[in-house]
């Protein structure tokens, strides 16, 4: 068990391209660490660069208090789950498990009572004796994993587990890692482009975009309160409503609609007016008006997505089933729902919950 | 070409048929004059159905024929082709895994020009490079020797590139994930990727081996002590004999002899051999 520290890191490729732009993030002992963003945006090259199979540029890497920049994958004391499995096919369930341990030099009777456990931790013992090919995509995924705990290294580092798993299974597997990792406790990394996965999964999110961090934070954290626009449109689903809006005094106006904003307005001039589809809702009689001409809707069953014009700009607003919707809706978002951000940079201005700063008290409560 | 068209049906079969008749007459040839005495052969066209002295003919070519014509016996020449096969599929399996090993998985400088210099070679079989090859063999002092007689045939690229073409299917994830379990690059290459290359290697044995043992011109270039002559090399002088019959028979019977070892290699290792051509495991 250990933290991870990962200091000003940076990976430049020949040629002066910068994959990675000088990332810090600590890593508490225990946390669950979810990397994510578009692919491209650096977050397997950074992973890779904790595991060791990449080399680091600039920057340091500690695991456990040791730097471990120039160490061998092998003598990082880590483990990594590939998206594609990385199962040697020649091998046997159990061999597969017991080879990273054999290499240690492992006495025989630990590897067997190590293999057995993680075995029936993930439920694979009645595979042991048949090779990867015989296994269904889940049950290779169990295999990884079970590759990875019976090392009991300070860190798992996962690159993607479950983009080859079909939904359902996915949505299943990540709850098992989810309690497997609270289980164990043992300091994770996880890679996914899936801001749904990385929501359910993370102690603390890291929003990456181009190589830099767009925001550090618990998932409700970067939901209630994104750093950017960036942030604000990549997580969440559906994405946030970003539409342009003019502050003048302290009247918000987003297309035909003037919204009074009681307090000081936080700034003035074109900002960039966040709204979640979710904070949505019909006006009553009185109510500041946002009206809205419906376009389409999808029904999702539990909740249906109005997509619609307010003014020239694209809305969705998520409303309840047992509605009848006509051609046009007159919606309204309280205030302190309402993000802005700026114009020109896209980074948040002030109001609503503040962004958390403290990156250590994030990571135990949410669930 | 799912659709039953008669016609088709039946000239495709005789096509088929026309080409096996083609490879398998002269082998039955040489099985029935086998099986025939000398003054049969001599007396007349070749008979086309078997003869009385199989048992006569084979025996003798096992057992003194060779001897009677200044050549070491028949047991002899096919230990020889069998040691100088074995030596070169082995020798050559060895090399070329090892440096499709190298050129794939280590970054170090030239490595592409190696890897070109090594493909070039393919483009010169012995045949071609034959009087250099010969004159370094000479000055080396290799010749009538078992390194004369391997080590240029084991130089050649066929096999290099095909285990490269290979070690590049084999995904990226194999090695770091080797890497991450504290196997270094000779422990992945034992532990991992030798096993994933069995099937490979298996078809290359077979290949390899039946190109060994069917060698004639440089055996016959570089040995002139009867004590290294291969079996090829043993037909040939049998039938340059200065005055008298050409024992015919027993040339046959020789002849149907040398060709049973790669009739049953490729028998008992088609399962492994057409695996290994056809699928990749992973």
């Amino acid at each position: 068990m250990a933290g991870i520290k990962i200091a000003g890191v940076s990976k430049i490729y020949a040629g002066g391209v910068k994959a990675v732009n000088s990332v810090s993030i600590d890593i508490a002992d225990g946390e669950f660490i979810v990397l994510v963003g578009p692919s491209g945006c650096g977050k397997s090259t950074l992973l890779r660069m904790v595991a060791g199979l990449e080399a680091i540029s600039e920057g340091e890497v500690s695991i456990g208090g040791k730097v471990v920049n120039r160490m061998e994958p092998a003598e990082r004391d880590i483990a990594m789950v590939f998206q594609n499995y990385a199962l040697y096919p020649h091998m046997t369930v159990y061999q597969n498990l017991a080879y990273g341990l054999k290499n240690r030099g492992t006495p025989k009777a630990e590897i067997d009572a190590r293999v057995a456990e993680a075995a029936r931790m993930l439920e694979i013992t009645q595979y042991l004796e048949r090779k990867p090919r015989a296994l269904s995509g889940g049950q290779r995924q169990r295999v990884a994993m079970g590759r990875a705990i019976v090392r009991k290294p300070a860190a798992f580092l996962f690159d993607e587990p479950l983009s080859n798993l079909d939904a359902k299974l996915r949505v299943s597997m990540r709850g098992e890692i989810k309690r497997l990792q609270r289980r164990l406790g043992t300091t994770s990394i996880y890679v996914t482009h899936d801001q749904l996965e990385a929501m359910t999964l993370a102690d603390r999110l890291v929003v990456l975009n181009g190589g830099r961090i767009e925001q550090i934070g618990s998932p409700l954290e970067v939901y209630h309160a994104p750093a950017s626009t960036f942030v604000a449109s990549f997580i969440g689903s559906p994405a946030m409503n970003l539409v342009a809006g003019e502050i003048h005094g302290n009247r918000l106006a987003i297309g035909p609609a003037l919204i009074d904003l009681a307090g000081a307005p936080p700034a003035s001039g074109a900002v960039t007016v966040g709204l979640r589809a979710e904070d949505l809702r019909l006006a009553h009689e009185g109510e500041t008006v946002l009206p809205m001409t419906v376009d389409y809707v999808e029904e999702l069953g539990a909740q249906r997505l109005v997509h619609g014009l307010v003014g020239d700009q694209m809305l969705t607003a998520s409303m309840p089933t047992d509605m009848v919707i006509g051609e046009s809706l007159s919606l309204t978002i309280d205030q302190d729902r309402l993000h802005f951000f700026s114009a020109s940079d896209g980074k948040r201005i002030g109001s609503g919950t503040n962004v958390a700063t403290d990156k250590t008290t994030a990571a135990v409560e949410t669930a | 070409m799912v659709e039953n068209r008669p016609f088709l049906t039946f000239l495709t079969h005789a096509f088929l048929i026309l080409g096996f008749a083609v490879v398998a007459l002269p082998v039955y040839v040489a099985i029935i004059a086998s099986t025939h005495d000398i003054s049969t052969l001599m007396s007349g066209p070749v008979p086309l159905l078997p003869g009385s002295h199989f048992i006569e003919n084979y025996t003798q070519i096992l057992t003194s024929a060779s001897a009677a014509n200044g050549l070491p016996n028949y047991s002899h020449m096919a230990l020889n082709s069998l040691i100088m096969a074995l030596v070169i599929t082995i020798g050559k399996i060895a090399i070329s895994i090892i440096s499709a090993f190298a050129i794939v998985y280590f970054r170090f400088p030239l490595r592409q020009l190696a890897f070109w210099i090594i493909f070039v070679t393919l483009m010169l079989p012995v045949e071609v490079r034959i009087m250099p090859t010969y004159k370094i063999v000479a000055d080396l002092g290799m010749l009538n020797s078992w390194a004369g007689l391997t080590i240029p045939l084991i130089a050649s690229a066929t096999a290099t590139f095909l285990f490269r073409q290979f070690f590049m299917t084999v995904p990226d994830e194999m090695l770091e994930a080797a890497r991450v379990d504290g196997a270094g690059p000779m422990k992945f290459f034992r532990d991992i990727l030798l096993p994933l290359s069995r099937t490979n290697i298996g078809a290359l044995s077979v290949i390899l081996f039946i190109y060994g043992w069917v060698q004639y011109l440089w055996p016959l270039l570089v040995t002139t002590d009867p004590g290294y002559y291969t079996l090829m090399m043993g037909m040939k002088r049998m039938v340059t004999v200065q005055d008298g019959v050409i024992q015919w028979q027993l040339v046959m019977a020789g002849s149907v002899l040398a060709m049973l070892p790669p009739i049953l290699i490729v028998i008992f290792m088609q399962r492994l051999f057409i695996r290994g051509l056809t699928e990749t495991e992973k």
